[in-house]
């Protein structure tokens, strides 16, 4: 384990009777690094990060965020962590503003009107500001569940295809501020992602996942080369369709 | 526990309430429905009997309490369903949120609108028909504060069940008054029931508040007794409600249901 890890794996399982949907992975996120987190449907990804965020329970295994164990203090550990998905927008019955004051008191922020007017200036956010978020475009609740994930400046950030709903233009500028905020910070983030092109662009390093285990682990704009394929893409493929050959059992 | 957390709770509730006429209306509009309701039935009443009884402390009096019951349940019950209509428990429990600071936000919440229910019937009996809770005199503290600690373990226990049951378990939470209505003798005293019922009515604390109603509303002095029973087993009542939220709770961690928490995956 690295001193100064954002984030730290230890043997980490999740079965559901004899099935193991994350088998004994281990890994690291450091500060300043986004991994990302890859993998064919069903591999596990999207366990592990709820297992991270503490909504599912891990049969076995260690999560430590910063220095906290999840499992011995989780309120202190999910302090300043967050998270955005594509399958958790935040709730449509509460304008943008109201949605990041209430989130913004759950996470403690200190200043937290500058702060709300800070994010929804990041996100181009301001004129829908009372606008109830059930009303919005996908790509708007995306960018508006983005707001909520930086919110509380995180040193862990979890994204679980955070640009899925984006139009190619917002995607880049996501990245890019998204980017940016990791290195202000000094924190960390696990990224999930299908678009390869993206992962290439944003990702330091990417764990490859199949049937629960961590099959591949490395830089994603080395790893295909190293792997006797063309493309990241072609990479992905190979796990999803032959991980046997890549050293999955 | 963090107040700052336990208020989000509140806050998201008062945001809204605010925004929406609907959520609001419901808040005193139905209670003053039945206090009116109520009211007439316990004049006409009082205008034919000749036995002498006070309906309105009998009837209006009992029917306000038992309101205020229900409203303390719901006020447990609406927060936590506005999580499950709009599909929150993702974003609320990958904060730093315990379970602790949520039911006790929800109850909260609840003080919060019975507050307004309460207030709302009391002005409305007062002024239309001249009825004072005061008429129950210092027992009135226990009565709502039995009646309270019970509404809180209702809600508490409905909740517990739509976690573990799925959002169609909804339909399951709301009718809970009424069940339990005949069971507490709102109306009527508890040995006109058959035995096994008044065998069910010893359990529920708000059967002892409506005996020492209608024991002051026929000018005896309710039995202390029998409200420190009530008491103790609001109480009980409260921690089994709690302890079966936090195991279904832990449960609904364990097996991923929290995560993926919808009509489908729960069961």
């Amino acid at each position: 384990m690295t001193a100064g890890a954002v984030l730290s794996i230890h043997e980490l399982c999740k079965s559901y009777g004899a099935v193991a949907a994350v088998d004994r992975i281990s890994f690291e996120v450091r500060p300043n690094e986004i991994v990302g987190l890859l993998g064919p449907n069903g591999a596990g990804k999207t366990t592990t990060i709820n297992m991270v965020l503490g909504v599912l329970e891990p049969t076995s295994g260690t999560i430590r965020i910063g220095k906290t164990d999840l499992r011995r203090n989780r309120s202190k550990a999910l302090e300043r962590t967050n998270f955005a998905a594509v399958y958790a927008p935040l709730p449509g019955n509460l304008t943008v503003a109201e949605n990041l004051h209430v989130f913004g008191l759950l996470y403690g922020v200190r200043g937290l009107r500058a702060r709300i007017e800070e994010v929804l200036a990041d996100f181009d956010l301001q004129r829908f500001r009372n606008v109830k978020c059930g009303v919005l475009s996908s790509g708007e609740q995306t960018r508006v569940g983005l707001a909520k994930a930086i919110l509380n400046s995180p040193h862990l950030l979890l994204l679980d295809e955070p640009t899925a709903s984006l139009d190619p233009a917002s995607a880049r500028d996501v990245r890019k501020r998204i980017r940016a905020m990791v290195t202000a910070c000094q924190a960390g983030a696990l990224w999930t992602s299908h678009n390869m092109l993206e992962v290439q662009e944003v990702c330091d390093r990417v764990l490859f996942l199949s049937r629960g285990r961590i099959l591949l682990d490395g830089d994603p704009r080395a790893l295909p080369s190293e792997h006797g394929k063309a493309t990241l893409e072609d990479l992905f493929i190979a796990v999803a369709r032959e991980p046997l050959s890549l050293g999955g059992g | 526990m963090r107040a700052h957390r336990i208020g989000a709770i509140v806050v998201r509730q008062l945001h809204l309430l605010r925004g929406s006429p609907a959520r609001l209306l419901p808040l005193f509009a139905w209670v003053a429905v039945d206090v009116i309701l109520w009211g007439f039935i316990s004049k006409f009443l009082d205008s034919v009997s000749a036995a002498g009884l006070d309906f309105f402390a009998l009837l209006l009096g009992a029917v306000l309490l038992w309101d205020y019951l229900a409203r303390v349940m719901q006020g447990v019950t609406m927060a936590f369903f506005e999580d499950v209509w709009s599909r929150n428990f993702l974003n609320f429990f990958a904060t730093p949120l315990t379970i602790a600071e949520y039911v006790t936000g929800l109850v909260a919440t609840s003080v919060m609108t019975s507050v307004i229910g309460l207030t709302v019937m009391v002005v409305v009996a007062r002024a239309a028909f001249g009825l004072s809770l005061l008429v129950y005199g210092p027992p009135l503290a226990a009565f709502l504060g039995v009646l309270f600690v019970f509404g809180i373990a209702l809600g508490i226990l409905g909740t517990a069940i739509v976690l573990r049951l799925g959002p169609a378990a909804e339909w399951l939470i709301w009718p809970i008054p009424a069940l339990l209505s005949p069971f507490a003798g709102v109306f009527y005293p508890l040995s006109t029931l058959p035995s096994w019922m008044q065998a069910v009515s010893r359990i529920l604390p708000p059967s002892y508040v409506f005996e020492a109603l209608r024991a002051i509303a026929a000018g005896r002095l309710p039995s202390g007794r029998d409200l420190a029973i009530a008491a103790v087993l609001a109480v009980v009542e409260l921690a089994l409600a709690a302890w079966l939220f936090s195991r279904v709770y832990r449960r609904a961690v364990r097996t991923g249901l929290l995560a993926r928490y919808s009509a489908e995956t729960a069961g």
